[in-house]
């Protein structure tokens, strides 16, 4: 039976009313104490050999038969115009296939009509002018040099206050602000900023794509397999039926891979001009210029508060530097839903700049919002002489404010008590005056959605040999989606967790989302249940008519079926040696989401810091995270998604920051030498546990997703942790050594 | 194309003046000598995987910056994008390909996987070949001394810690396999 429902979810702090389609019977979620035997124990990664031997195949890895390789030529300048573009020197070049420029293929307009896949408007340093397709790599870069363009130069922008210019802000507001203010003993006002930080995925976006007759078939390093089938139909016209979208392993995201890019439709129409495979991969200064970006915020916020701390009102506008065809993440997310506060508004406005455009970067707008409101909180109780973390306990809410609604689960409370033990926070001690070495000790906290929904699928196939499949269109980042969902299909199931495989990663499978907004386990984990839950209901049936009993006298244990009387029967007996090759498919689905509760996620860090006065050096000594995500499904993969949200927290904290020179409108860091990403020496210990509660409003697995939770607060701990230090407020990141310098 | 002994006239192609064509070359990896006809300025990490189908090292910068397309090379360990394969006839090169035997996983490999020593596993073969090499040279290491061998190995899903003790224990995995 399948039903049409209306559900909201929430994505990447915002909040989306859906139509979806539902089947099957709900399951109750696992209560809280249910004796699980295989969720809930660390289990290493099942496809950890493929991934240690070299034998995983990334895109980047996928060979042809014939297959072809495509370069990118880029504008060198910040804004200009295409006058005129001669290839011929290109073409004449041996091995050299094809050049596509705009003057050869159709128009298909790109990023919401803003532009075309190849425009003669060029909007920023590294905008697409040309793709040449070879024989060999080489010889395509080669004949990138080859290509003589004609520009002229546009007057560009860079800041984003300078680019200011009328345009519709998103508004949020509650209750009274005026009011609110007034009511104030205490009002704080403060100025934000944050720089523009780049993935740096270690491999790079790019596509294979390759056809037979009209069939496409692309393998792409994507985080949303069905989103790019559905913008590749749109650019060329074809129907979903005839495009296929793999991807096996991919070498990270981090939301720069949400979407379909210009590579994938450049490598497509090559191919079928062609008539072979095309390889399009971008290079690692492409990517640093094309590939997405946490866009730069400029945030003013106002704090007003009672002397006992309680807030009265808070106001944030917020500035985002989008680049040339961005769009503004929910910077004011934070604001919104993190404190009890009546009396509330957020303007947010994104600001066109002459630079690459950004993209959703793990938590985007959460971690730039975090840094200016938990920054301000702090200061706040440093003025008023509260303790930082009594000041949040505070203003502690159940309820979501904008819905209205009370909290699925919110751990948030014992996150604050367990971290503050872990770092010692009762007993932090004070660094004396005049030390050069100044220590210091700082937290923050974070909300996020991470509670998924709807529509998401997944099959269960049992193989006779008392085997399983599991199917659905989701995607592995590399978080460990695979093992989980094995782990979760294992335990309905009742069959070790060897006995499971999963095939995931082509849009030949059922659908299932993106892999963002923290919602993988959440969406699709329920939905594998399901059907393992069905398959496992089949089997039953079978067996009992099999062993001339029902199906109620029958259950499964450890890959047997156990028999009235405790006998243990073979399933690869059972169902190979009398139904031959005889496979049953289990259907599942993601249920909807309730609807008088509000999902979150919750946690708080802790830092402790040491600052060398005499050089500026800020060295991160230990870091305390404790998050509450719901159930935890595979506690070794959930506390490796934590410490490496917490160290990309750590490299946006102290050392990333993308760098464009002002007078070319060039990025003079596109590189991994340049850019600073955090290195194993500059990893400080990371203490960090989970508040393990089983959700069990939010779907029937209780679980909810780490992801982005873990670096949201990291770099706001790190800030409050250096004021506490030096007793001076760092309010743009990253915190730099010369700004120390400077106090 | 495969060939399993080495050619006479290698020694003689080695020292013969070559390029800026297509010229003859032959890389002995994991065991066995294969020859390749490549411009002079084809890197190792190209060579590897784009003519040899050996892409289990991986490229990410291309430039010497993030220790991803490690391999070992006489038993060093070395950019692969940052070395000719013209420079590596006859030398003994080593890759990730080469470490599992008959299907049994290397210590080290078996350590990544016990400690989830990675995530995405796009740095992991470069990590890997990175501790190989300095295990072989220092094997009873501390964690520092594990820490700086990695330094050079960018990982960007950040499993740094892990990646350290995946080296602790793997230490012990071979110190045990290497007992009478």
């Amino acid at each position: 039976m399948k039903r049409v429902i209306k559900t909201q979810t929430e994505f990447e702090g915002r909040i989306y009313e859906e139509h979806v389609v539902i089947e099957g019977q709900g399951l109750e979620a696992w209560p809280q104490d249910a004796s699980l035997k295989i969720v809930g124990q660390p289990q290493p990664r099942i496809d950890g050999a493929a991934r240690v031997t070299g034998q995983a195949h990334y895109t980047y890895d996928i060979r042809l038969p014939g297959m072809l390789y495509g370069a990118i030529l880029r504008s060198p300048h910040a804004h200009a115009r295409l006058l005129a573009i001669n290839t011929e020197r290109a073409r004449a070049l041996p091995g050299v296939q094809l050049i596509l420029t705009h003057e050869n293929i159709p128009e298909i307009p790109w990023g919401n009509g803003q532009t075309r896949l190849l425009d003669t408007t060029l909007c920023y340093a590294g905008d697409e002018v040309a793709c040449v397709v070879a024989r060999d790599p080489d010889i395509a870069r080669d004949a990138l040099e080859l290509i003589e363009v004609e520009y002229q130069q546009l007057p560009w922008v860079l800041d984003p206050l300078a680019a200011l210019e009328p345009g519709e802000p998103q508004v949020y507001q509650r209750g009274d602000l005026e009011a609110g203010f007034k009511a104030a003993d205490i009002v704080l006002e403060r100025s934000f900023r944050t720089q523009t930080a780049l993935h740096n995925c270690l491999e790079t976006h790019g596509s294979v794509a390759y056809w037979e007759g009209d069939q496409l078939t692309v393998w792409d390093s994507t985080q949303h397999i069905f989103g790019v089938r559905q913008g590749l139909a749109a650019a060329l016209g074809l129907s979903l039926n005839k495009v296929r979208v793999i991807k096996k392993y991919m070498g990270g995201g981090f939301g720069s891979k949400n979407r379909l890019g210009k590579y994938t439709v450049l490598a497509a129409l090559a191919a079928r001009r062609l008539g072979r495979p095309v390889q399009l991969m971008l290079s690692r200064k492409e990517e640093n210029l094309a590939a997405g970006n946490r866009h730069a915020t400029v945030q003013r916020l106002k704090l007003g508060a009672k002397r006992d701390g309680s807030l009265t009102a808070i106001s944030l506008k917020a500035w985002a530097a989008v680049g040339a065809y961005g769009f503004a993440m929910a910077v004011g997310g934070p604001v919104r839903q993190l404190y009890r506060c009546a009396n509330l508004r957020t303007e947010e406005y994104g600001v066109r700049t002459n630079t690459g455009p950004n993209s959703a970067f793990r938590a985007p707008g959460y971690v730039e919002g975090a840094f200016a409101l938990e920054s301000a909180l702090d200061e706040l109780a440093h003025e008023l002489n509260i303790d930082p973390l009594e000041l949040r306990l505070k203003n502690y809410t159940e309820r979501d404010q904008i819905m209205d609604k009370p909290y699925s689960s919110k751990g948030l409370g014992q996150a604050y008590r367990r971290g503050a033990e872990l770092i010692g926070w009762r007993k932090r001690g004070h660094t004396p005056a005049g030390a050069k070495l100044r220590r210091g000790f700082g937290m923050a906290s974070q909300i996020w959605g991470g509670g998924g929904g709807p529509p998401a699928h997944a099959l269960c196939k049992l193989n006779p040999d008392g085997t399983a499949l599991v199917i659905s269109g989701t995607q592995d980042l590399g978080t460990g989606t695979k093992t989980v969902l094995a782990q979760i299909a294992a335990e309905e199931l009742g069959f070790p967790l060897e006995a499971i495989s999963v095939e995931i990663g082509d849009t030949r499978g059922p659908y299932a989302p993106l892999s963002a907004g923290s919602m993988t386990v959440s969406s699709v984990g329920p939905a594998v249940r399901m059907a393992a839950h069905d398959a496992r209901q089949q089997l039953l049936e079978v067996a009992a008519q099999l062993l001339e009993t029902r199906p109620a006298e029958l259950s499964i244990a450890e890959g047997y079926l156990i028999a009235p009387g405790g006998r243990r029967v073979a399933l690869k007996e059972l169902l190979a040696d009398k139904l031959g090759q005889f496979i049953i498919i289990g259907r599942g689905a993601r249920g909807p989401n309730p609807e008088d509760r509000r999902v979150n996620t919750f946690g708080a860090q802790f830092a402790e810091v040491e600052v060398d006065l005499d050089t500026g050096a800020v060295r991160v000594l230990r870091l305390v995270a404790v998050h509450e995500s719901g159930r935890v499904i595979n506690p070794l993969t959930i506390g490796s998604q934590i410490e490496g949200g917490i160290i990309q927290g750590l490299g946006f904290a102290l050392l990333e920051g993308r760098v464009v020179d002002r007078n070319r409108g060039i990025v003079l860091n596109a590189n991994l030498e340049d850019y600073k990403i955090p290195t194993m020496l500059d990893v400080p210990p990371i203490n960090h546990e989970m508040i393990d509660l089983a959700d069990t409003y939010a779907n029937n697995l209780g679980a909810k997703g780490i992801g982005e939770p873990a670096i949201i607060p990291t770099a706001a701990a790190i800030a409050n942790a250096v004021y506490d230090a030096i007793g001076v407020r760092l309010t743009e990141l990253p915190l730099r050594r010369a700004a120390i310098l400077q106090l | 194309m495969a060939t399993k002994t080495m050619p006479q006239d290698q020694a003689a192609a080695k020292n013969r003046p070559r390029g800026p064509q297509k010229c003859e070359i032959h890389l002995q990896v994991n065991g066995r000598t294969e020859k390749i006809w490549v411009e002079p300025r084809r890197t190792l990490l190209d060579a590897l995987r784009l003519d040899l189908g050996l892409t289990g090292t991986k490229k990410v910068c291309d430039e010497g910056q993030c220790g991803a397309c490690t391999v070992i090379l006489d038993e060093q360990p070395v950019y692969a994008c940052l070395t000719l394969a013209i420079e590596c006839e006859g030398r003994p090169i080593e890759t990730i390909e080469g470490l599992a035997q008959d299907g049994r996983l290397h210590p080290i490999q078996e350590a990544f996987i016990a400690q989830d020593a990675l995530q995405c596993g796009f740095c992991t073969p470069g990590q890997i070949m990175s501790l190989k090499a300095f295990l072989a040279k220092n094997p009873r290491p501390s964690l520092a001394e594990i820490k700086r061998a990695v330094s050079g190995n960018l990982c960007r899903c950040g499993a740094y810690l892990r990646i350290a003790q995946a080296g602790l224990e793997a230490a012990r995995r071979l110190a045990a396999e290497h007992k009478p």
